[in-house]
């Protein structure tokens, strides 16, 4: 199918062929094929993980066991019962939806910014979670859902002035006034951590790194309802996603505006608010899935893909994080960061990790 | 030299890209200034001058990308700016200046996104799309390459690529922004054979930056020289490009002869270098015609 | 033998980077003169301003009373010049080396290698005062850069802008993650960090400055002998090849500066991003694109920034003081936004 011929360069004038529709389909198929077979990779490893999760660690469920408890049933045992319908059933399920967000979230931002440096933890967004959190945690001595609100508002407005001050030119601006707030946030963050009591200041460390202790049914059934609610969104402009990849002109000439893509923007942050009011700012999972997606695609961009990887390194990173550390509980996110970023290092240099347009 | 009359739409070949009194600019500049112009259907326009007189503003003004700070520019009489974006894209295609091709994508997968004004949430890929993106290959002569990699290609082959994809949006009108620049010369005029086959065959209006005199000499139907944001002069190749305009636009010493291979006005700069004993020849050549 | 530039192009680099769409809004002669007087300005409020008011004299007369303070106010002000362009110069030249206006000193992983030396040097390796891990700073800090640039330089094209950022973005990722992981578990050494987090120049031990000193003079002298490098790069590969330069080598050039520069300076101060971040931006606006000028003149008003910033968060919440790195992420971040908005952003 590919034997080409290299002299298609400077073409003679010849009698063209005519349109050759059956060609036409068929490379189309290929890429898209080969999209299909990551896809089905990426949720099967998700599958897996999941249940990693859910069936081992300290306390080890078989299969059928866990169906029965699943949907309510008795298995003679109730403190294992307990165990895991409250806490690891709904610790693994937002896990995943979690990751869901964070994954789909910064891709997008990824892709209409077209820069892989631009997801929402660096420029600034997560920050501004952080640091309304940890105002909260810090100065205002609040604790759980108390917290994750404040987090999930600090990401939304924390967006919303980026997007004022750095107007509606879009793309580069966004970013550099991103860059620039985030920076100013983390002073604060630090500021208020050097003079906090220092086990509060470890607790702040705690909530920073993102971690899932805090899973319980309630925070399952919210992600829920915004991943029900957004997903769809997502999938409607998967096609405007597409061309914005073409730089703005060429996006707008074929008809995705820049408001446009400043909506898909706003779909991504609420994804990401929502991620992090559930699991704090969860490190670098936004930032990495997508080129990770993108480097398993064969550097075709994939936001389906990125939730995928997204869920799969959560639940990854949660499982190593509880019980293969010695002795240790690590949150999440410290394990996110230390094993996604060898891995993107690594696919990097295999070449194929997506770059950043000149 | 002052510019023959320009075309108007109630003169002669109706119009369906006008631009009126437009005045468009960035942040606190304004390039182009209370600009007038009626774009000729069915023939190909090309928009010369010199740096930053307005070119490229002014394609990008016709093309929706830039919002008039005066004036208007009508297609088919309604304002451009007040129809969504989409409809624009169904009736003008664009090839702006460095297109940005996505990573690890195909040829036909880059073509296929210039269907996306046809397309929507309901109605997604069809048996259509896949003909018209086997036809802009056809047109481009890209269809061996439609399982190669976009970025792979040669500069040439691309440039060949995205106008299959500003064709694939099936237009009767094509707006290029300086299409030829990084080209070489084989290339380049490859690819306005091109375009002139496909204004004569399917009868689409193009409208194209080049910055090429001579070239645009050559293959425009209807050249505007702009100078400064306003229009020097307005017409057929013979009557816009004469040593008078070319002085004033460009700020060049030179002379006009007739191209002996196609019969258009051919531009030729008076430099400082002292002739090689070619004065002679030069009016020779002169005599000769 | 490396390759000349071609002769009919003489001073094509310089012009370059001047032609780069940036024409210096005043004369050099008045930015000079500018800039001197701010640095005086602020190094005569370091000495002056604070929780305490002593009279300049002190530091003249060795009998004062207060003239060991006046010297530790010396010192302090010293540290801020030094580092102050030292972060100066390592931002522009980032920003060169990488063509990329939103990379600061961060970027490359270095904050985060010092960071995570430091905490592993104390946490595992029994560091102890500052003048043993600012060591373990300098080398992780140093290490990381290395790092980077090994990894950007796999693959097709070697180490170019867009794989460096990247391949330091992903290094940041890891060893943040891998500082958070140690910090959690041991609150001494949190204890420790935390304040070295926030960035200071207060309170600096002689023998560290010192330790410190050659370092960084090294690294500035280096940076400021690459402003032809700098002026080639920024033309892109191609061009810079074209012109005869080495960039592979190049680029390890400037890299080793930055090492040596950001390397020493965040081990000392901590890691004062912003500075590095917009002082570039700043003088670019003011003297246009050509590094020959951005390098010395991002180093002074570094200084100049630093030390007046310093001033500033000695006077603003009596009788606390709040840190230089905190101040200028608070004063610099709105004159970012502000410049952003107004659209005055000098192009790279």
């Amino acid at each position: 199918m590919t034997a080409l011929d290299e002299t298609t360069t400077a073409s003679p004038r010849r009698t063209a062929p005519g349109p050759d529709i059956e060609r036409v389909r068929r490379a189309r198929r290929v890429p898209r094929r080969r999209h299909g077979v990551v896809l089905l990779g990426l949720a099967a490893a998700v599958t897996t993980l999941f249940l990693v999760n859910l069936l081992l660690g300290s306390y080890t469920f078989t299969l059928p066991d866990a169906a029965v408890l699943a949907f309510g049933g008795d298995i003679g045992n109730p403190t294992a019962a307990y165990i895991f319908t409250e806490s690891k059933l709904p610790r693994a399920l937002l896990a995943v939806f979690v990751g869901l967000c964070f994954g789909a979230g910064g891709a997008v931002f990824q892709t209409t910014l077209r820069n892989p440096l631009a997801s929402p933890d660096i420029i600034g967004i997560s920050t501004g979670a952080s640091a309304a959190a940890v105002v909260a945690l810090l100065t205002f001595d609040l604790r759980g859902d108390a917290v994750a609100l404040a987090a999930a508002i600090g990401a939304v407005a924390t967006a919303l002035l980026v997007r004022w001050v750095a107007g509606g030119a879009g793309g580069f601006r966004l970013v550099l006034v991103g860059v620039g707030t985030g920076a100013a946030l983390l002073a604060v963050i630090h500021y208020l951590f050097s003079r906090a009591a220092i086990w509060d200041a470890q607790l702040a460390l705690r909530w920073l790194s993102g971690s899932l202790n805090d899973a319980d049914w309630s925070r399952v059934r919210t992600i829920v309802i915004v991943l029900v609610v957004l997903l769809p969104l997502l999938w409607w402009s998967a096609a405007a996603l597409r061309v914005t990849e073409l730089g703005t002109d060429a996006a707008s000439g074929l008809g995705v505006t820049p408001r446009r893509s400043e909506l898909l923007m706003l779909v991504a942050v609420l994804l990401v608010a929502a991620g992090v009011a559930a699991a704090g700012p969860v490190a670098f999972l936004a930032f990495l899935s997508g080129p990770i997606a993108r480097g398993l695609n064969k550097g075709r961009t994939s936001i389906a893909g990125a939730a995928l990887v997204g869920a799969a390194i959560l639940l990854g990173a949660d499982y190593v994080g509880q019980y293969l550390i010695g002795g240790v509980k690590m949150p999440a996110g410290v394990i996110t960061g230390a094993v996604g970023a060898p891995f993107l290092l690594w696919l990097m240099a295999r070449g194929a990790s997506g770059r950043s347009p000149r | 030299m002052s510019a023959a009359t320009p075309l108007t739409g109630s003169e002669s070949a109706p119009t369906r890209l006008y631009a009126d009194g437009v005045s468009l600019g960035y942040d606190d500049r304004t390039i182009v200034h209370d600009l007038t112009v009626a774009i000729p259907d069915g023939k190909v326009t090309v928009i010369v001058g010199g740096n930053g007189c307005g070119k490229s503003t002014l394609l990008r003004g016709m093309a929706r990308l830039l919002r008039p700070r005066g004036g208007a520019v009508l297609l088919d009489g309604e304002a451009v700016h007040t129809l969504p974006t989409k409809k624009v894209a169904q009736r003008i295609g664009l090839l702006p200046q460095n297109p940005i091709a996505p990573e690890g994508v195909t040829v036909v997968d880059l073509v296929g996104r210039g269907r996306h004004p046809h397309q929507s949430a309901f109605r997604r890929w069809g048996a259509e799309d896949d003909a018209a993106v086997a036809e802009a290959l056809a047109l481009t002569d890209t269809t061996d390459l439609a399982e190669r990699i976009v970025d792979e290609l040669s500069g040439g082959q691309r440039q060949r690529v995205w106008i299959a994809m500003a064709l694939a949006q099936g237009t009767d009108l094509l707006l290029l922004d300086e299409p030829t620049t990084y080209l070489d010369v084989a290339h380049q005029v490859e690819m306005l054979d091109l375009l002139h086959e496909l204004n004569t065959r399917a009868g689409t209006t193009i409208v194209m930056v080049l910055h090429d005199l001579n070239l645009s000499a050559r293959y425009a139907d209807h050249l505007v020289a702009l100078k400064e944001g306003r229009i020097v002069a307005e017409g057929t190749p013979e009557q816009v490009v004469t040593e008078g305009v070319v002085l004033e636009v460009f700020g060049l010493e030179n002379r006009v002869i007739t191209d002996p291979v196609s019969h258009t006005p051919l531009v030729l700069p008076v430099g400082r270098r002292p002739a090689r004993g070619a004065v002679v020849a030069l009016d020779n050549m002169k005599e000769n015609q | 033998m490396t390759a000349q530039a071609p002769p009919d192009l003489p001073g094509r680099t310089a012009t370059a980077g001047r032609a780069r769409n940036t024409r210096a809004r005043l004369g050099l002669t008045t930015s000079v003169a500018i800039v001197l007087a701010a640095l005086v300005v602020v190094c005569v409020a370091s000495l002056l301003l604070g929780s305490r008011h002593v009279p300049l004299a002190a530091l003249f007369d060795g009998d004062h009373p207060d003239h060991v303070f006046m010297e530790a106010r010396l010192l302090r002000t010293g540290v801020g010049l030094l580092l102050g362009a030292a972060f100066g110069v390592a931002g522009a030249a980032i920003q060169g080396l990488t063509r990329n206006p939103l990379a600061d000193t961060g970027l490359l992983g270095i904050n985060a290698g010092a960071a995570f030396a430091m905490v592993v040097g104390i946490t595992y390796l029994g560091a102890s005062g500052f003048s043993e891990y600012i060591w373990f700073g300098f080398v992780g800090a140093g290490l990381a850069a290395l790092g980077v640039h090994l990894v950007a330089s796999i693959g097709r094209g070697g180490a170019t802008p867009a794989k460096l950022v990247i391949a330091g973005a992903a290094l940041t990722a890891a060893l943040t993650s891998w500082t958070t992981g140690v910090l959690l578990t041991n609150r001494d050494t949190l204890q420790a960090i935390r304040r070295w987090q926030i960035g200071s120049v207060a309170g600096k031990e002689q023998d560290v400055v010192l330790t410190a000193l050659p370092f960084v003079l090294a690294g500035i002298v280096l940076a400021l002998a690459s402003a032809r490098i700098l002026n080639a790069l920024a033309l892109g590969d191609d061009l810079a090849k074209g012109l005869g330069r080495k960039t592979g080598r190049d680029r390890a050039v400037v890299g080793v500066a930055l090492m040596l520069l950001v390397g020493a300076s965040v081990a000392v101060a901590g890691p004062i991003v912003f500075l590095g971040l917009l002082v570039p931006h700043l003088v670019r606006m003011q003297v246009g694109g050509d590094y020959a000028r951005v390098l010395p003149f991002s180093a002074a008003w570094g200084a100049a920034l630093m030390v007046g910033a310093d001033a500033l968060g000695r006077v603003l919440l009596p009788p606390g003081e709040i840190e230089v790195g905190v101040m200028i992420a608070v004063i610099g971040a709105p004159v970012f936004l502000v410049m952003i908005r107004r659209g005055r952003l000098g192009s790279l």
